[in-house]
C-alpha cells in the first residue's frame, strides 16, 4: 500500500496536469474559430474562381494546358504533405502520415520515384524518417499561413510538372467535416482534374446561371486566359490544403484535450479514493494498537 | 442611370462590395471601364489600381494582379491581393520601392531581376493608389 504523503503528491501532479489540458483546450478552441473564419473568408474567393475556371474550360477543348495534360511516361510522383506542427491532437498527424504513406507505397509499387514536399513538423520529420525524398520542407509555418506560402509550394510542383520532373502531383491534408470528424484527404494535384468534374461535385451553380454565361467576351483569348488561370487554381487548392489542416489540427487537439481533461478527473477520483482508503486504514491500525496497549495494561 | 454590383476578393477576405456607378480595370491589354448592364466578359488584369465611382466620387482599390469576370451586372475581380487606398501602408511601400530599385541596380540573376521588377511595379502603384486615395 502507498503511504499517504505518496497518494497525495500524485493527486496534485495529476491536477497540475489537468490545469494544462484544459488551457490547451481553450486555446485551440479560440484558435479554431479565427481558422474556421479564414475559411469562411476564402470560401467566396474559391467559388468564384470554380465558377470562372468551369465555364472557360468548356470554351477551350482537349489538352489546351500543360498542366492539363498527362504525362504518358510515369516515373515520378511528388506528394505535398500538409500536417501540424506540434503533437498533442490524437492521432490527427498520425492519420494523415499513414495516408501519405500508403499513397507513396502504391506509387513507388507502380514503379515511380516518390518525392515528398511537407508542410509542417510532424510530417517533416516522418517522412525524414523514412526512406523517401524530401524536396522541401515548410515547418513552424503553420501558425502563419498565408496565400504567399501555398504559393511557394504549389509553384515549385508546377515548375516540376512543366519541366517533366513529376509526373503526377499529389496533396494530402486533414480535410475539416465537423468538430468530431478531420479524415485525411488525398487529391491529385496535377494533371488537373478538368474543373468542370470538379464542379459536379459541389453542384452549387444551377444550370440557368450556365445558360447566361454562353455569350462571353474574353481578354485576352481564352488559352492564354487559361494559362493564367491554372496555376493560381493549383495554388488556391493548395491553399484550402493549408487552411483546412490549420482548422482540422485545433478541432483535433481540442477533442484530445477534452478527453485528457476527462481522464485527469477520473484519475483524480480513483486516487481521492485510495487516499481515503488508506487514511482509514491507518487510522484503523493506530486504534488497535491502542486497544491492544490498554487490553495489555488491564490484563 | 442603374448601378452595378462591384465585389473585390482575395484568399484572405472580400474587401469591397458594394454597388457602384461604374469602375475602370486595369486589364492585361489596356485598362477598360465597366458600367451598368455589361456584356459577359472575362479579363485578366496586370497590377496597378482599379477606380470605381460611389455617389459621383471616385476611389481606388489597389489589385495585384488577378482576374475581373463581369457577368449579371456583377463585377468580381479575383486578386492575391488587394487593398483599400485607406488602408495602404505608404510607408512601407515607400520601403519596398527603395529595396526592389537597390536590387535592381546590382547586376543580379535574371530570376531576381525579374522579382524585383515585378515588386517594384507593386510597389510604385500602391503608392500611386495612396496618393490617390
Amino acid at each position: 500500500m502507498p503511504s499517504l504523503k505518496d497518494v497525495k503528491m500524485k493527486i496534485v501532479g495529476v491536477g497540475k496536469t489537468k490545469q494544462i489540458t484544459k488551457a490547451m483546450n481553450m486555446v485551440a478552441s479560440a484558435k479554431l474559430r479565427g481558422a474556421q473564419s479564414r475559411i469562411e473568408r476564402f470560401r467566396p474567393y474559391a467559388s468564384k474562381y470554380h465558377d470562372v475556371l468551369a465555364e472557360l474550360s468548356r470554351k477551350v477543348e482537349g489538352s489546351a494546358h500543360p498542366l492539363l495534360t498527362e504525362h504518358e511516361e510515369k516515373k515520378s510522383c511528388a506528394i505535398i504533405m500538409v500536417t501540424s506542427d506540434r503533437g498533442l491532437c490524437g492521432s490527427f498527424n498520425g492519420n494523415i502520415i499513414s495516408a501519405a504513406m500508403k499513397l507513396a507505397k502504391e506509387k513507388a509499387g507502380a514503379g515511380m520515384q516518390v518525392s515528398f514536399a511537407c508542410v509542417g513538423r510532424k510530417g517533416r520529420d516522418a517522412v525524414r524518417a523514412s526512406t523517401y525524398e524530401t524536396i522541401s520542407a515548410y515547418a513552424d509555418r503553420m501558425g502563419s499561413i498565408d496565400f504567399a506560402l501555398a504559393s511557394t509550394v504549389a509553384q515549385e510542383v508546377i515548375n516540376g510538372y512543366e519541366a517533366m520532373t513529376y509526373d503526377e502531383v499529389w496533396l494530402v491534408y486533414g480535410e475539416f467535416v465537423s468538430m468530431g470528424h478531420q479524415p485525411p484527404r488525398t487529391l491529385c494535384l496535377l494533371p488537373l482534374a478538368t474543373p468542370e468534374a470538379a464542379s459536379s461535385e459541389e453542384a452549387a451553380e444551377p444550370a440557368e446561371a450556365g445558360k447566361a454565361r454562353c455569350e462571353y467576351l474574353y481578354e485576352p483569348d481564352e488559352e492564354k486566359l487559361l494559362a493564367e488561370l491554372l496555376p493560381r487554381y493549383v495554388k488556391v487548392q493548395v491553399y484550402r490544403g493549408l487552411l483546412d489542416t490549420s482548422a482540422s489540427e485545433h478541432a483535433a487537439r481540442m477533442a484530445a484535450m477534452d478527453n485528457a481533461t476527462r481522464n485527469c478527473n477520473e484519475m483524480i477520483g480513483m486516487l481521492t479514493l485510495l487516499y481515503n482508503k488508506t487514511r482509514q486504514a491507518s487510522i484503523t491500525s493506530e486504534l488497535i494498537d491502542i486497544v491492544g496497549g490498554a487490553e495489555a495494561l488491564n490484563g | 442611370m442603374g448601378t452595378l454590383q462591384l465585389e473585390v476578393v482575395t484568399p484572405d477576405k472580400t474587401v469591397v462590395s458594394t454597388q457602384v456607378e461604374m469602375a475602370v480595370c486595369p486589364g492585361v491589354e489596356g485598362e477598360f471601364g465597366v458600367l451598368p448592364q455589361h456584356v459577359s466578359l472575362l479579363s485578366a488584369l496586370k497590377v496597378g489600381a482599379l477606380r470605381y465611382r460611389v455617389d459621383g466620387k471616385d476611389q481606388y482599390v489597389f489589385i495585384s494582379g488577378g482576374f475581373a469576370d463581369v457577368n449579371d451586372n456583377v463585377l468580381s475581380v479575383l486578386a492575391e491581393s488587394a487593398e483599400q487606398a485607406a488602408d495602404i501602408d505608404a510607408a512601407r511601400a515607400e520601403a519596398a520601392r527603395e529595396r526592389a530599385e537597390k536590387r535592381l541596380a546590382e547586376k543580379s540573376e535574371e530570376l531576381d531581376q525579374r522579382r524585383a521588377e515585378a515588386a517594384l511595379q507593386r510597389a510604385l502603384s500602391r503608392l500611386e493608389v495612396a496618393r490617390l486615395g
